[in-house]
């Protein structure tokens, strides 16, 4: 069984086709990409997976189980944590406040229990702070846990994104744009750390992405979007040349 | 024929929220702030009348244009000294410092005035209209209200669709970085809006208390929260919305006072308004926003 | 290591604020026994704590979950009523008036809760200036509607009326315990500065222990991007309506203190309108926005301050005004942030050099 598997997929806003007919298989463990010019619908892909807009048409199913047009809280706790194009940190909370915010639902203790100081919130919040920090560790952002998230430089600010959704404990991760602003040794840190939390967290990955480097150096298969609808797809290498997609990107 | 008195009265007073309503639905529209002291402009306007007319027996007409010449000199004031350098604040701080403003405004004139009500001389001296052999009576003032009304809504769309600063304004609500690639000069459109705003907050100054005669520093601050709940309901940014929508408060407003409670009326409209934001949230001519992720 | 040293800051940071409190009830004990203290000032105890307690609470909504209320002053009318309603009404059934107050407290606090929900369901679909012209709208309908509530009490229990006291249809020797526009007379005089500083000590603990918890985290997370804290699986609606509802709450319990330090209890403009919901927002934006010690110190200070000084008090809605523009002015117009950060990296600067 794929661990995404999307058919059909599409929306329009106003008449406009925004997503038309899309489909995606990811295979568990598997570092997917999805490309394509400004304005093909990459993004509303993620915000249609997230249950940020719901889809006039089509299917998702995630490990099986269907989530089409269900809500974003409900759709993060099936299994599907994403990072944002503009990247979107709780900005006056502290870098590791912002990891623990991504622990909420599987550390919990209630709100009594917090006012009162019951044995439970000590115990719980250890723990989390242990586990945060083994997050922050990952992204090499433990030293900074507790700066200000708006005062890190935006390089670490992109990745406390993904330590964040990750402490959400997903099976999918989506990453909108990682790359996003880097200096090109930035991003190879970054192809380092997301092979990594492929490796070591058992993590499906699918990522968009402008940068090539990146998606020729770590991405398995590839998704091309155009004007709202699927161009092409299949392995990387094979994608990247075929001469469609080249169209697509430098025009006619 | 007491209904139809109701409804005309209803009218009346809903033409003056419209005045109101124009001025805050333009600076929200443009500016895409909630000018919270616009009521307290019409206040303003309502004093220098009737310093001109009362303390200094002056000619009303001198009186209503010294209104609007001291409300749109303070409209603008305020705009430069207290909103201007807030553009690009957060939303929270500009309501905030508008809150502020409204405060100050009430307060300065709780200094020169003092508490005590002000017996304000009607400035219309035309004589009431009577109907259907005296049984339904309009006065002048409610004549000259809903006339008023219907002139300055007809100028102001001329204004806006016919000269160049309307069409700037125009571009300004729509997108304000674009207006200023457009090469418009946006602070300028902004310190406009403000003046014509208050210029016809201090019009429906003199209209609201030649209608009811008794003027107290306070005397604009339900009014104009009525006249922001009547720009909401008819849609934020548009002008004939605002029109409708002051209206329709005017007359919810004189029925239930009639009908209902006179002590409930204002409850009754506070809830229109909550209703109207839960139910369409953007207004009865307002248009649909949509937040991007 | 690192982490140990900011939970200990927020630790110590509370630490201090309780340390201010308890310090300031000694220093007006040792002043009243010392026979210094007018009787200006000592009527002013009660109503302080009130208004501190006021602030804090409305700094959760404000400051924690970002939403500006106006309508913080029809809660505390709920409170204040409910609770005086308790007091007055079971005097027969429970004869101390110590705990007829205590429970009155939790009435309340429970009452104004009640409350909180049922208006924080609408009112927390809408946002920024929408909500706040919402809440305004519920303050001034709560406050118009008990102004027209009637409630006695005889052999047959209670009778309410929205009309007048003769439509209660009370017998010859029935009570009339809320009246209109008149509202709630003869309330016993249960309030001291004593248990108004304990009052303002347990609503720190609350909002203390509150913002320093897994739920203070999600509320902060959702006021600084609601998107992103959806997307981490947190209930937007649920926080959003516990921060409002537990806001609101202490705010019935401040209305309770502010009602049994009254003999005549009636819901006016000045005490329970639009205009009391202005002043402690003031209070909040004074003492910052978000910092919970910094309202308090405001509260204290723009109430003390204007009495004290004979002759500022005319001038007190003014200065309000003014302080409420001025620091807005400071604090967030675009070019003073830019200002007082050049400002700071001159300092440093200058440091920097004389350290070399």
């Amino acid at each position: 069984m794929a661990m995404l598997e999307v058919k059909n997929l599409s929306i329009s806003f106003g008449g406009l086709k925004a997503v038309n007919d899309f489909h995606v298989t990811i295979e568990k463990g598997q570092l997917y990409g999805l490309i394509g010019p400004n304005g093909a619908g990459k993004t509303t892909v993620f915000n249609l997976l997230t249950g940020v807009y719901k889809p006039d048409s089509g299917s998702i199913e995630l490990n099986g189980v269907n989530i089409t047009g269900k809500k974003t809280i409900d759709i993060n706790q099936a299994g599907i944590a994403r990072t944002f194009q503009n990247i979107r940190l709780f900005k006056d909370l502290s870098v590791l406040d912002n990891v623990k915010v991504g622990l909420h639902n599987h550390h919990p203790y209630s709100t009594l229990e917090g006012i009162l100081r019951a044995p439970r919130y000590f115990k719980v919040e250890k723990e989390m702070n242990q586990r945060a920090l083994e997050l922050l560790k990952v992204f090499d952002l433990d030293q900074e846990a507790d700066f200000k998230a708006s005062n890190l430089p935006y390089g670490k600010q992109r990745k406390l994104e993904i330590a964040r959704a990750l402490a959400t404990d997903p099976k999918l991760l989506l990453l909108d744009e990682p790359a996003a602003g880097m200096n090109p040794n930035e991003t190879k840190e970054l192809m380092d750390t997301i092979r990594f939390v492929r490796d070591n967290f058992d993590m499906t990955i699918l990522l968009i992405e402008h940068d090539m480097k990146l998606v020729a150096g770590i991405c398995e298969r590839l998704t091309v979007l155009n004007f709202g609808q699927v161009l092409t797809e299949g392995e990387t290498s094979a994608v990247l040349n075929d001469p469609q997609v080249i169209t697509a990107y430098l025009g006619e | 024929m007491s209904f139809l008195s109701y409804l005309i009265n209803g009218i009346s007073l809903g033409s003056i929220y419209a005045i109101i309503a124009l001025g805050y639905t333009m600076v929200y529209g443009i500016a895409k702030m909630l000018n919270f002291a616009h009521g307290d402009i019409i206040m303003v306007g309502g004093f220098t009348t009737f310093t001109v007319v009362s303390t200094m027996g002056g000619n009303p007409i001198l009186g209503i244009l010294a209104a609007v010449v001291v409300c749109t000199v303070l409209g603008v004031t305020i705009e430069r000294v207290a909103y201007k350098p807030l553009r690009g604040a957060s939303p929270l701080a500009v309501l905030i410092t508008a809150i502020g403003v409204s405060y100050l405004l009430q307060n300065v004139a709780l200094l020169i005035f003092g508490s005590n009500s002000k017996q304000f001389t009607s400035v219309v001296n035309i004589p009431a209209l009577k109907l259907a052999d005296g049984q339904l009576s309009i006065s002048g003032v409610t004549i000259v209200t809903i006339i008023s009304c219907i002139v300055i809504m007809t100028l102001l769309t001329t204004f806006i669709n016919k000269t160049k600063m309307g069409q700037a304004m125009l571009a300004v609500s729509e997108d304000k970085g674009a207006a200023t690639l457009m090469g418009i000069d946006v602070n300028r459109t902004i310190a406009v809006t403000f003046a014509i705003g208050s210029a016809l907050a201090a019009i429906a100054g003199v209209l609201l208390c030649s209608a009811y005669p008794s003027l107290t520093p306070y005397t604009g601050s339900m009014p104009g929260i009525k006249a922001f709940v009547a720009a909401v309901f008819g849609g934020i940014g548009s002008i004939p919305g605002a029109m409708i929508g002051g209206i329709i408060l005017g007359v919810i407003e004189n029925l239930s006072k009639a009908y209902i409670s006179s002590q409930l009326s204002d409850a009754i409209v506070f809830s229109v308004l909550i209703i109207v934001l839960l139910v369409r949230p953007t207004g009865i001519l307002g248009k649909k926003i949509h937040e991007k992720v | 290591m690192k982490m140990k040293s900011v939970k200990n800051k927020t630790t110590i940071q509370n630490l201090i604020t309780y340390a201010i409190v308890i310090a300031f009830w000694v220093f007006i004990q040792i002043w009243s026994k010392t026979g210094h203290m007018t009787s200006l000032l000592n009527g002013l105890l009660v109503p302080i704590c009130t208004y501190v307690i006021l602030a804090i609470s409305l700094n959760l909504t404000v400051g924690i979950l970002g939403e500006l209320s106006l309508g913080h002053a029809g809660f505390m009318c709920v409170g204040a009523f409910s609770g005086a309603f308790f007091t007055k009404a079971m005097a027969d059934v429970i004869p101390s008036v110590g705990v007829r107050f205590a429970i009155a407290l939790f009435v309340g606090a429970a009452v104004a809760a009640v409350f909180g929900v049922l208006i924080g369901i609408p009112v927390l679909r809408l946002k920024g200036d929408y909500l706040a012209i919402v809440t305004l709208a519920f303050g001034e309908i709560i406050k118009n509607l008990i102004n027209v509530f009637y409630v006695g009490k005889d052999s047959h229990g209670l009778h309410f009326s929205m009309k007048d006291v003769a439509s209660l249809n009370l017998e010859a020797d029935g009570e009339v315990i809320i009246k209109g526009a008149q509202g709630i007379t003869g309330t016993p005089k249960a309030s001291t500065f004593t248990i108004g500083i304990i009052l303002v000590l347990i609503t720190l603990v609350i909002i203390l222990n509150l913002i320093n918890s897994r739920t203070g985290r999600a509320i902060m997370a959702i006021r600084d991007n609601r998107i992103a804290a959806e997307s981490v699986g947190i209930n937007i609606t649920k926080y959003k309506l516990l921060a409002f509802t537990i806001s609101a709450s202490i705010a019935g319990v401040a209305g309770v203190l502010y009602a049994h330090n009254l003999s005549s209890l009636a819901a006016t403009t000045k005490n329970f309108g639009y205009n009391m919901s202005i002043m402690i927002l003031v209070f909040v934006v004074l003492g910052g926005i978000g910092n919970i010690r910094g309202s308090i110190i405001a509260a204290v200070i723009l109430t003390a301050l204007p009495e004290m000084l004979r002759g500022l008090n005319n001038y007190r809605m003014l200065i309000y005004a003014i302080v409420l523009i001025v620091m807005m002015l400071f604090n967030s117009a675009p070019k003073s942030i830019e200002m007082r950060e050049r400002l700071v990296e001159k300092i440093k600067g200058k440091n920097r050099k004389e350290a070399a």
